[in-house]
């Protein structure tokens, strides 16, 4: 399985990576070889076989809806990389 | 006699009697840190004003008689990816690398409540992606057994740490593999429990189906005493289970006489497998053989499958957790870009290294539209069939042995520009984290180049009792585990 430059640069956006040049050749290369390797799943009879999601028992469990303490707003934005008052602060969105 | 010589448990006892004090104790940790981890490089971190303080409160509380339990005063390390309040948590990334948690993870919580010492953050693969701990974004650990060699990942740092005496003892990681392999390559002892035995929460999440904080250790008792102040059940994982953790020690020393062993003819048939390894490995079987054990032949017909599973399964799972980090509410932000979608870009791409960026690729592609079914899906109903051949082995043998890694250490620098060659690392140890079951590797042997050898012991869920007993069996038979890296002798 090949994929395209058009491919990577499709999934690089899905996944908000700008890669260079340079890392969407190699992509291009390491992730066809890497999605060769796993094609050998296809020669599995899978037909009457249910997913497995999790290893986990199937039972999600439930809590009471408690009142507990939650951080300050000042711990919260502790490791904000840019913050205006009680806000997390970003490239503006709306012209 | 140096204090790091002793096991967790022995340097407990001495505590105890007011032999040796915690201060001590870790006083010698970080005299060997000094002197040795330039070379090693297994700490991203190390804490000397907090363990002390630590160190000093366990020495006061033993002097009021409040002694927390066996484990009070022990130091030990963590892999840097455990939530630790106040102090960095980088999951060896440099998008995390000013990142300063605002809480202990549960883990983290119930160490300092055992009373532990926390000596400092250990170093790893980037987000647990790797099997050499070269994928780390600050520097490769080194083998202590021989610095050209890596010593495995993604717990690489936690395991060189404690090979080489620097700590006592560390909690790992495992998502594929990351603290059996580190331990098989560095001679300690490694156990990744049943999936949900152990919290996850304040954990950086890698693979959040296969994800397993496990202890790191010189010995099986001391793995049984680690394991058992983790396991316990926390409500802020929902995963984590709400069953009461056995009493680890109860049945530690009752030995194998009687126990079915399984051999799994697809783990000794891979081509690969190093031959010193399989002797190794051999040897070993028969030695629990003569212990009592009967070996019985088993099939796990999909082994051969487990490899293309893991690669789907886990880069997707990675791809959605990995997606918090777009720069706006911890970690790095890049300059670049004008617009915030822009940001995440280029955030992403300055903060992740490339094998994080080739899994989150992977990851998202096997996730998008038109492709969930080919992939996603089939490595899925895969794991299923995975799953299912352990049930039927073990309807039969009360565990399975096979080796940890399928070779010894490796040349640093030997595989890390070829993803698959690196991927096979972790052939033996994945199967394991697909199926939920507890895995433990125990030192076995070592090369005629004085490189240690792996036993990995897997068992049914929620039976590490047992997985601990039959290593303990074997360990108490020969001394692997005591020897010391010739780096240690200095």
């Amino acid at each position: 399985m090949s994929l395209t430059l058009e491919e990577v640069r499709h999934v690089a956006g899905l996944a908000r990576l700008s890669l260079s040049a340079e890392e969407e050749t190699l992509m291009r290369t390491q992730l066809s070889a890497i999605l060769d390797a796993v094609d050998e799943l296809s020669r599995v009879d899978t037909s009457a076989v249910e997913p497995t999601s999790h290893a986990a028992g199937d039972v999600s469990p439930w809590r009471t809806d408690d009142v507990r303490p939650s951080f300050p707003p000042e711990k919260a934005l502790g490791n904000a990389p840019a913050k205006v008052g009680t806000s997390f602060a970003v490239p503006r969105i709306i012209e | 006699m140096e204090p790091t010589e002793l096991s967790m448990l022995e340097l407990g006892k001495k505590l105890a009697s007011g032999e040796l004090s915690s201060v001590e104790a870790v006083r010698a940790c970080l005299a060997r840190v000094d002197r040795l981890d330039g070379e090693v490089k297994a700490f991203l971190r190390v804490d000397r004003e907090g363990a002390l303080a630590q160190a000093e409160a366990s020495d006061r509380r033993r002097k009021d008689g409040k002694r927390a339990g066996l484990l009070d005063g022990v130091p030990v390390g963590l892999k840097d990816l455990f939530l630790t309040e106040g102090l960095p948590t980088t999951a060896g990334s440099k998008i995390l690398e000013s990142f300063i948690a605002p809480y202990d993870g549960t883990v983290v919580k119930l160490l300092r409540a055992a009373g532990t010492p926390i000596l400092g953050k250990l170093n790893m693969d980037e987000f647990a992606m790797g099997s050499s701990t070269e994928n780390s974004a600050f520097f490769p650990t080194r083998n202590p057994w021989n610095l050209a060699t890596s010593p495995g990942g993604s717990s690489g740092g936690s395991a060189a740490a404690v090979a080489s005496r620097m700590a006592f003892g560390a909690l790992g990681t495992d998502t594929g593999g990351s603290i059996r392999q580190p331990a098989a390559l560095t001679g300690i002892v490694g156990l990744k429990p049943t999936y949900g035995r152990v919290s996850r929460f304040g954990v950086v999440a890698f693979a959040s189906s296969l994800d397993q904080v496990g202890p790191m250790t010189r010995d099986v008792p001391d793995c049984a005493a680690l394991l058992q102040t983790i396991a316990v059940h926390d409500p802020c994982d929902s995963t984590s289970a709400p069953a009461k953790a056995p009493d680890y020690f109860a049945e530690l020393e009752a030995g194998v006489k009687g126990m079915k062993l399984g051999l799994p003819r697809e783990y000794f048939e891979l081509p690969g497998m190093d031959p010193e390894v399989r002797a190794a490995v051999e040897g070993a079987t028969r030695a629990l053989q003569k212990l009592g054990a009967e070996l019985v032949p088993v099939s796990l017909p999909h082994t051969r499958f487990a490899l293309a599973t893991y690669y789907l399964i886990a880069p997707a799972e990675a791809s959605s957790n990995l997606a918090r980090y777009d720069g706006v509410r911890y970690g790095l932000r890049s300059g670049e870009g004008k617009n915030l979608l822009a940001m995440y870009g280029h955030t992403r791409d300055e903060g992740f290294g490339l094998e994080v960026k080739r899994r989150v690729m992977l990851g998202t592609y096997a996730l998008s539209a038109g492709y969930y079914d080919a992939y996603y899906l089939k490595a899925q109903k895969v794991r299923t069939l995975i799953k299912k051949d352990f049930e039927d082995a073990f309807r039969t043998v009360d565990a399975v042995l096979s080796p940890t890694s399928p070779t010894p250490a490796f040349r640093i620098g030997e595989k890390v520009s070829d993803p698959l060659a690196m991927y096979l690392n972790d052939v033996f140890t994945l199967p394991c984290n697909l199926a939920g079951l507890p895995g433990m590797s125990v030192p076995c042997g070592f090369t005629r180049a004085n490189l240690p050898i792996g036993l990995q012991i897997l068992g049914r869920p929620w039976d590490e009792a047992r997985v601990l007993r039959i290593g303990r069996a074997f360990e108490r038979e020969h001394d692997f585990h005591r020897r010391t890296p010739p780096l240690g002798a200095a």
